[in-house]
Order: structure tokens, then sequence, then C-alpha cells
């Protein structure tokens, strides 16, 4: 049992890393930018839940209504104001200026927030959960976070493959130039990518603060396990972050069941172990 | 002579330090169809770019309807109404058939052209409008990438060598097309290396090479022989 259940909260922390994930994904594939700020962009996400929870003294689930729209104003200014100034043939720059800006994040948090772990609590839910037969229990706040993240991947493959907005995106994504002669300002439609980006990133991060403890110093790992997923899944294609994100997040916890020193690693070998069998991860989209 | 609608003025283009356009000067008035012809390489394509904005100028090096736009951004050239079929049709991979043509008609400029129209024009796109567009024939493609500028309701519409790797049939029909595509109070610039074609569609010619106008009159009146030397500089 105890086996069944580490692969049941292997899925359902999984729908957190897709989360981690989506945004990445999206931005990859609209302009070929690696965002290495991204895991950082959720710590602060969590550090703004945290902050408008305590000065509003409202749930972190209610504080996502104002997070997911500021990050996304911040992905849009960010994306308006900076990177679209890096973006070009040379590849190095945005890589370059989005570590900075990585540390940067890093940085300010630390100096507003201090180094000390905080969390955000969900009250009552927390300790919720629903009996399932053969002594199995399922959180209810890990169960509605991952129902949550299947319903933003749907949502996004729905914005990517059927709105005007996804038209956009692909149409950019495949022809920079070809897409002005359409009107289409491109500087403005990455904007819109950032922007939507980063409002995954406020529910990934608001999540993630309710789930385990954060400090400024975590993004980078959360970057790594974003990575992991995307690439597991296959760039480009996003329903293959939302597996990629699943088998991260079991191999997690069967790793931890093993030994509990094992949870990081066996994450990494799994990871490794996709990309040695199916190097464009399991479900490419992007040649 | 009534204003122009757009004029090029001394425009010149730049790669790096190569410079590829020296001092262009066209006109093309209301509803009039020029035609564009030179060799390889005679910087056809370049000035193409220039209009559209994918090429920045300075701003008075392009006029359109009385106002400097060369300083434009493509998206912003487009928003006035200037619309291109680009060299190799260029068309969006990701997108499928209709998707194409939608995206082309974006902007939601007024005027007589609808995904319906198109698909009359060109009823075949309507049958495979759920195709993605590169699955397409070569002609077919040009068909996708001449009703995606039409979806912009534009006032010029620029081809680029829309018969480049077709077959002599498909180029036919095409050019069969283009009376009705134009015909409808639409001015255009028809970049051609078909000489006979290009002077047959266009009521005046500008002939360049290697980045110069090296002729220009109305169609009906140049000679063959002014031309061949025009365009092959002997
Ligand atoms: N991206 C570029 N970078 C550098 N030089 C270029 C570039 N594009 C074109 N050129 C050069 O500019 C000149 C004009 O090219 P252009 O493509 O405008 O010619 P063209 O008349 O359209 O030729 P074609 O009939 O082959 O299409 C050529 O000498 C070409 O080599
Ligand atoms: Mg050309």
């Amino acid at each position: 049992m105890d086996w069944i259940n580490a692969i049941i909260q292997g899925i359902l922390l999984g729908g957190l890393y897709a989360l981690f994930a989506a945004g990445l994904s999206l931005i990859f594939g609209v302009m070929r930018l690696v965002n290495i700020a991204h895991g950082d962009l959720i710590v602060l996400a969590a550090f703004l839940g945290l902050t408008i929870t305590t000065a509003l003294g409202v749930s972190p689930l209610i504080a996502l209504l104002l997070v997911v729209p500021v990050m996304a104003a911040i992905g849009y200014v960010l994306q308006r104001g900076i990177l679209n100034q890096t973006l070009g043939e040379d590849i190095l720059p945005p890589l370059l200026v989005t570590f900075g800006l990585s540390v940067i994040i890093q940085n300010g948090l630390l100096e507003i927030y201090s180094a000390d772990p905080q969390k955000m609590s969900a009250g009552a839910l927390e300790t919720a959960s629903i009996a399932l037969p053969g002594d199995l229990n399922i959180g209810v706040l890990p169960l509605m976070m991952f129902v949550v993240a299947v319903a933003v991947i749907a949502g996004l493959q729905w914005i990517f493959y059927h709105s005007s907005l996804g038209r956009a995106f692909r149409a950019v994504s495949d022809k920079q130039d070809i897409a002005q002669l359409m009107g289409l300002n491109k500087a403005h439609v990455f904007g819109l990518a950032m922007a939507l980006s980063l409002a995954v990133v406020g529910i990934a991060g608001v999540f993630l603060g309710i789930r385990t403890s954060f400090d400024p110093s975590i993004g980078p790992g959360r970057l790594i396990f974003g990575f992991e997923a995307v690439i597991i899944g296959g760039l480009g294609n996003i329903w293959g972050t939302l597996i990629g994100g699943i088998i991260l997040g079991v191999s997690q916890n069967i790793g931890a069941q093993i030994n509990p020193g094992w949870q990081l690693l066996a994450g990494h070998i799994a990871f490794l172990f996709v990309l040695a069998v199916r190097p464009r991860g399991l479900f490419p989209r992007i040649d | 002579m009534p204003d122009a609608l757009l004029s090029t003025r001394e425009l010149e283009a730049h790669y790096g330090d190569f410079q590829a356009l020296f001092g262009i000067s066209i006109d093309v008035f209301p509803e009039e169809v020029i035609a564009i012809i030179g060799a390889n390489g005679a910087g056809k394509t370049t000035l193409m770019r220039s209009i559209t904005g994918l090429l920045r100028n300075e701003p008075e090096m392009v006029v359109w309807k009385g106002q400097s736009v060369g300083g434009f951004r493509a998206d912003q050239v487009a928003h006035l109404g200037i619309a291109m079929v680009p060299e190799g049709r260029q068309l969006f991979q990701s997108l499928s058939v209709k998707e194409n043509l939608i995206i082309g008609g974006q902007m939601g400029r007024k005027g007589p052209w609808s995904l319906e129209k198109v698909y009359e024009l060109f009823p075949i796109l309507k049958e495979r409008r759920n195709v993605p567009a590169t699955a397409l024939s070569g002609g077919q493609q040009q068909m996708v990438a001449i009703g995606r500028a039409l979806m912009s309701n534009p006032d010029i519409l620029l081809f680029d060598e829309i018969s480049l790797g077709l077959a002599p049939i498909i180029i036919k029909s095409i050019y069969e097309a283009l009376p009705k595509i134009i015909g409808q109070g639409m001015s255009a610039i028809i970049v051609e290396q078909d000489i006979a074609k290009a002077v047959s569609v266009s009521s005046r010619v500008y002939c360049l090479q290697e980045g110069r106008i090296s002729l220009k009159g109305r169609s009906d009146e140049l000679t063959r022989e002014a031309i061949s030397a025009a365009y092959f500089g002997v």
C-alpha cells in the first residue's frame, strides 16, 4: 500500500511540476527563449502570495486572484522592456539576461524577506482528505491542485490551437517576418506570451508556497524540475509537459520510498533515462 | 496625373556593408499595375522588403498617400493596406490552410475579400482547408499565399515572383486569375523574371539591374530589345 500511495502522491505532485514546466515550454515554443529566471519568478509569485495573504488576511487561494494578474503584468512589461531587446540570431544574450534576472530576483527577495523559510496556510483544507478503499488517503488540497494543473494545461492547449491569440503565437513562432506582414506586432505578441507564461507561474508559485516551505534560494531547483518535465514530455508539446511532470513526480516519490535521501536523485535518473532512450523527449512537437 | 498611391524616393537598402539598392524611385498610381523585372540578384525582393517595412528605411524614402512611412515597422505598414505575396510563398507551417487565410485577415480591414470569396476564387482551398498549409502542392500553396494577402483587403498588393518553381500550366492558371484578383480597385506591383508575362499584365515596367533602375516605361511602348538590354546590361 505504501507503494501505491507513493505513486498516487507522485502523480499529484506531477501536476505542480507540470505547472512549473508549462510556462517555460510556452515561451520556448513561441520565441525560442530559455528563461533561466523562471524558477525565481515562481518563488517571487510565492512571496507575492504570502504578502497578500498576510496583508489582507485572506486564503492563498483567494490571493491567486491578485497574484495571477500581477504576474501576467510583470511578464508583459519584462518582455517589452527588456527581453525583446535580447532576442535575435544569437541565443546567448537572452540566456545571460535571464540569468542576471535570476540573480537579481533572488537577492531582492533575500533583502526583503530574509533567508527564513516561509509557508502559506490554506487552513482546514490542508488536512482534509478523501479516504479510498485499502487504507489510501488522498489529500483534498493536492488533488485540487492537480485538477487545476490539468485544467491549466487544457486551457493552454486550447488557447494555443483554437484561439486567435494562439494562432498569432504559432504564426510568429513559424516565421517572425511574415507574421509581421499580417499586421502582427511581434513585440506585443511576445509580451502576451510572457504574460501568459507568468500567469501560470503565478498559480505555480502560490501552490508551491502552500505545499512546501520556500525561501529565496529555491528558484533554480524549481527551474530544473520544470526543465526536466519539459524535456521528458517532449519540446513544444503542452500535454507532454503534464506527462513529464507526472513521470518526474512519481520517480521522485518512488525514490523517496526506497530511501528518503533518494528523492531528487531518482527524479534526475528518470530524466536522464528518458533523455538517453528518447533524446527529443517522449512526445516531441518542435523540430 | 492623379497623385501616386505609393512611391519610393531615392530609396537605398543595405545588408551590412553591402549596398543592394541605389536611389530607387518608383511610383504606383491608384488602380495601376506595374511590373518590376530584373535578373537574379538585381534587388527586386530587397525593394519589396523595403516597401513592406521588413527592411527599415529613412522615413521619406517610402511615401504612402502623401505620408512618409519609410520608418514604419512591417506590421504598421500592413495596417496601411499594403500586402505582399512573398517570394517562396512563406506559408505558416503550423497553421492549416484556413488558419493561414484567417491570419491574413486578422487586422479586420473592410473590403470585398473574405474567407468565402477566397474559397470562391480558389475552390480547392475550401476542400483542403483543414490540411496543414505546407502539405499542399506548390501551386495550391501559391493560392494560399495569394488568398492570405487578399484577406487583408489591401489597397495595393505586392507579388514577388509568384511563378517561381511552379509548372507552366499552374503559372498560366494563376495569371488567368490575376485580373479577378486585382480587378477590384486594387493596385499591384508584380515582380517577375518572365519579361513577357510582366509586360502583358502591367501598364508600366521598371527594370532593375544591380540595384539601380536601368529602364522604365509604358509596357506597350517598350521594345523587346530595349528591355533585353536593360535586363542583361548588354
Ligand atoms: N539577407 C541578405 N544578406 C546579404 N545580402 C543579401 C541578402 N538578401 C539579398 N542579398 C543580396 O542583395 C542583392 C539583391 O538580392 P534580391 O534578393 O533583392 O534580388 P532579387 O532581384 O530578388 O533576385 P531573385 O530574382 O533571385 O529573387 C543580391 O546581391 C543578394 O545577394
Ligand atoms: Mg527575389
